[in-house]
């Protein structure tokens, strides 16, 4: 089976300084796998290139869907790479802070739904339905994730934890099969953290949908991921599953510091 | 060539003109990241104060250079009273919330000041005297630069030079970059952002007032309206400069002054305005961050 | 309150208003006729406004701050007492019954001058909600939005002068060409954020207005075009009242017509993204929404009903130039939505009511009826941005929500 995620080469200058040297990655279906490196080693830049933000200097980038379709990244703008079933959250909340927490969620669900302007004034039967199903479908993500007592708040009423978890909702409403969370755990406690594990495995097993973390907890990181990324100063010092990274004395020398235990 | 020279300098003077408006513009846009829309009020207000001024002193009998150097000097220290009052009543009040809020604010706060003159003065155009000396080794080129388009040079000159002194070299000047850089961050490691900003309209209100009294005196009369139509016009030349950016608001009066002069000279003198917007939207879409401004990047 | 402190504090603040004030207030100067007069009284009334509103302006401050601490600490949302209003029943449906009531019976009751005041009003309230689908909803900051407006005013004006187009002709293709001009200027600014938008469709507006002031051949330039007919009944002769009868109860259908399609492009799912897009464009796009379609459908729609009140503006005034569509009108429509509300039909509504409304009521102050406008934008600027009317979204009602076990609260 091809991976869902397949970038080759990938490189980005910002005029003199090279944030990304030559990655390679692959990330298959329904894998969990983690990207992770000192600060400033060029995470969140990776997923600004692959989901069309930035435009890397070099490099392809392949999403392949589930079903065998797959399509170059390179190039496309960003809500179509949303549309082709890539989603992503941001290192800082991106919320749309002044709508609705189910309004948040709702507008993930943009890019499946088709109703346009004159549908909106005129209202026929198949836009409310249209309607109808996004307000339910919208309020059962709030179910898996747990938020539906927020659900007529404004997002910038909510507490950290919860704004966070909002972010992943909104993005899976976008129905992706691969999904990037930019430091999900970051400012969260240790029973916030173990939610936060538990949900993204259930995301795994029960939406079936493949992850890409950048993360800096570690226990977090090697409790979930299938396989861990490595990078530093924007390139990749190591490759392979949380024992062999535990082991790895590049990993160890750069980032790591000290042994660490699960 | 007559006729091209005396565009030349007819270009120079009305981007000497923007300039002087321009700068204050520019370095409140640096700062606060606000378009001040009262900005031309001040420049109104600046040439206003110096009539005031001009007649009283005249009715005193004083002697002209005495009279024409005191009206500039308290210009322009109204000028920069009044902008540090209005900042401190329509834009401190403002920071940190949406820039809309500030922009309707700042709108108001212009309305406010044109119907204020207009009140408590006149709705009339009033004749502005002009106190600057006739120079006798210039009169034979009097159709092609007058004394007061000279004085108005050599202002808009020393004034560039005055600022970028001020930037690089003095403590306030580095304190002035800091808090346009990164105000949170400024006022983390100890500067006093409130002074920074406060000085900040303080000069360039001080250097609007300046422009007004050297062109009301050069155009002859004066009206509550004309710090609109100056500051829209200056507004433009800041921008095309690349706003935020000091040489950059001097680049964009030039330009847009010779441009103008060079337009209604040689092919038509109906569309001159339209002429600055035109400009100024073809700039923008191709460059928007002026000629010499910085690009506008966004953290993800 | 009264302490010393405060007093010496607000005399500080006198004194400085009095200095500041001295040559512009007191020194009246007239240059044609060389007097000088000097207004010594003005002194003391400066000095005297000053000292009491300093006291006036720290009460408000102090409470303003209160009011954001309290917000902050405790997390709640404020519910403002005009929403809690408008949510309750027993005043909602008594208020609508008299609104209407009073709509009806207006232009029978009140004079042909003040109906015409009132058509004004309307067609601010139509346009207000143009702009509102512009600033308020998508967030696109347009300085310039009077051109679409001189649009459909002008080609009510020239198609009639030249082909004898009627009103009810005119206003779909006004509507339809300032759409059109709503796409074309929508394509260059679609990179532009924030300022550099406001000042690039701020040129567009100018340079709309000048090409008409100058354009002779074209639009008549500065003397504009006269005798533009209002609309008819069914062929019949109506005499100025009548027509103005028609025109009102002509707009009031427009208006509630605008009011219904933005109601429910509101809560649509253009709405939304619209919504999305103020609030964070690179988020918006992340979310699968085309930026590009979405900023082009708010500046075209926003901009047809622009080109429609253009078009009732000149049958309303018979007459039309290019000084009508200055910057400042697309500051009043601008002030209309900020002050109203971004994004919320009623606060449209009374913003435009009250905008345009009120001066025209404080003739009797005519004089001061600019300056105290711009000093109420300060004023609610500083200490109601939001405007009379903010922040309401719909709420959804579902059954009992369900027990979660993993999300407490921390």
């Amino acid at each position: 089976m091809k991976p869902v995620l397949d970038v080759h080469q990938l490189t980005m200058d910002f005029g003199g300084l090279r944030a990304l040297d030559h990655i390679d990655l692959q990330v298959n279906a329904e894998e969990i796998v983690a990207l992770i490196g000192p600060n400033g080693a060029g995470k969140t830049t990776f997923f600004n290139c692959i989901t069309g933000i930035y435009t890397p200097t070099k490099g392809d980038m392949v999403l392949t869907r589930p079903d065998g379709e797959a399509s170059r990244l390179n190039g496309l703008k960003p809500n179509r790479v949303t549309e082709r079933g890539m989603a992503r959250t941001f290192q800082n909340i991106r919320l749309f802070q002044n709508m609705t927490v189910l309004e948040n969620v709702m507008i993930g669900r943009h890019c499946r739904l088709h109703s346009g302007i004159p549908g909106a004034i005129i209202r026929p039967p198949a836009n409310r339905r249209e309607e109808k199903e996004v307000v339910e479908d919208s309020y059962r993500m709030l179910e898996t994730i747990g938020l539906t007592q927020y659900v007529n708040e404004f997002a910038k009423n909510l507490p950290y934890g919860a704004q966070r978890r909002l972010e992943i909702a909104r993005a899976l409403a976008t129905e992706p099969f691969l999904l990037l969370l930019d430091e999900p755990a970051a400012g969260m406690n240790a029973r916030e953290t173990n939610a936060l594990d538990e949900l993204i495995l259930r995301l795994r097993s029960e939406m079936k949908v493949a992850i890409l973390l950048i993360e800096h907890d570690m226990k977090l990181v090697m409790s979930l991921s299938d396989r861990i990324y490595v990078v530093d100063y924007g390139k990749k010092i190591a490759e392979g599953n949380p024992d062999a990274i535990k082991r790895n004395p590049a990993v160890i020398k750069a980032y790591l510091g000290e042994d660490i235990d699960a | 060539m007559d006729y091209f020279f005396e565009l030349f300098l007819g270009g120079l003077t009305r981007g000497s003109i923007y300039a002087l408006i321009a700068l204050g513009y520019t370095m409140v846009y640096g700062i606060i990241e606000l378009i001040n829309f009262a900005h031309g009020e001040i420049y109104m207000i600046g040439a206003f104060t110096g009539l005031i001024v001009i007649s009283v002193l005249t009715f005193m009998g004083w002697p002209t250079l005495a009279i024409i150097v005191m009206a500039a000097l308290i210009a322009m220290i109204y000028s920069a009273a009044y902008g540090f009052t209005i900042e401190k009543i329509a834009y401190k009040p403002l920071r940190g919330s949406q820039r809309l809020s500030a922009l309707i604010s700042a709108i108001g706060m212009s309305l406010f000041l044109q119907n204020y003159v207009l009140l408590a003065q006149t709705s009339n155009f009033l004749p502005y005297p002009n106190l600057i000396p006739e120079w006798e080794w210039l009169k034979p080129y009097a159709h092609i630069v007058r004394p007061t388009e000279i004085v108005l040079y050599i202002s808009t000159a020393l004034v560039m030079v005055a600022l970028t002194y001020l930037i690089k070299f003095t403590r306030m000047g580095k304190a002035m970059r800091a808090v346009a850089q990164d105000q949170e961050m400024s006022m983390l490691v100890g500067v006093d952002v409130n002074r920074v900003i406060s000085f900040t309209f303080i000069v360039g209100s001080a250097i609007a007032a300046l422009g007004g009294v050297l062109v009301m005196s050069h155009i002859g009369q004066i009206n509550f309206y004309v710090g609109f139509i100056a500051g829209i016009k200056a507004f433009v030349a800041a921008v095309l400069g690349g706003i935020g950016s000091m040489p950059g608001a001097v680049l964009g009066s030039l330009v847009l002054g010779w441009t103008e002069s060079f337009f209604t000279g040689y092919i038509s003198s109906d569309y001159e305005d339209v002429f600055a917007f035109v400009f100024l939207v073809l700039i923008l879409i191709f460059r928007p961050a002026g000629l010499l401004g910085r690009s506008d990047t966004d953290k993800v | 309150m009264m302490s010393l402190q405060e007093i010496k504090k607000s005399f500080l603040v006198s004194l400085w208003f009095m200095f500041l004030t001295f040559p512009i207030m007191v020194i009246k100067v007239n240059t044609i006729e060389q007097t000088i007069d000097w207004r010594w009284w003005r002194m003391a009334g400066v000095g005297l406004g000053a000292f009491c509103l300093s006291f006036v302006w720290r009460y408000a401050m102090a409470r303003k701050e209160a009011g954001k601490k309290k917000a902050e600490d405790d997390n709640i949302v404020k519910v403002p007492l005009f929403q809690r209003l408008l949510s309750d029943r027993r005043f909602t449906i008594p208020g609508l019954v008299t609104s209407v009531a009073l709509v009806v019976i207006f232009p029978f009751v009140f004079s042909w001058y003040q109906t015409g005041i009132l058509i004004t009003a309307l067609i601010y309230v139509v346009v207000g909600l143009g702009l509102n689908i512009v600033v308020g909803l998508a967030g696109l900051l347009d300085l310039g939005y009077v051109a679409f407006y001189a649009v459909g005013a002008y080609s009510y004006a020239l198609l009639n002068y030249h082909f004898g187009v009627t009103f009810w002709m005119a206003l779909p293709i006004g509507g339809l060409l300032a759409m059109i001009f709503g796409i074309l200027l929508g394509f260059p600014v679609l990179r532009l954020r924030g300022d550099y938008l406001a000042i690039v469709t701020l040129g567009f507006g100018e340079i709309i207005r000048l090409v008409l002031e100058n354009w002779n051949e074209f639009s008549f330039g500065p003397s504009g075009i006269a005798n533009i007919p209002k609309p008819g009944l069914f062929g019949l002769k109506l005499s100025l009242q009548e027509s103005t009868i028609y025109l009102y109860f002509l707009m009031i259908g427009l208006a509630l017509m605008t009011i219904f399609v933005v109601r429910r492009l509101q809560d649509s799912r253009i709405g939304r993204a619209w919504i999305a897009l103020r609030e964070d464009e690179v988020a918006c796009q992340a979310m699968g929404i085309d930026k590009t379609r979405t900023k082009l459908s708010a500046f075209a729609l926003g901009a047809t009903w622009a080109g429609m009140g253009g078009v009732v503006f000149a049958a309303k005034t018979a007459f039309i130039n290019p000084a009508s569509f200055t910057i400042w009108e697309s500051v009043i429509i601008l002030c209309v939505v900020v002050l109203g509300g971004m994004g919320s039909i009623l606060g449209v509504i009374i913003g435009a009511l009250i905008l345009i409304l009120l001066p025209e009521y404080l003739r009797a102050f005519s004089e001061y009826r600019m300056l105290v406008f711009g000093a109420l934008l300060v004023v609610m600027m500083v200490f109601r941005p939001g405007g009379i009317i903010s922040g309401v979204r719909r709420i959804y009602h579902f059954e009992e929500p369900q027990q979660s076990t993993d999300n407490q609260k921390a």
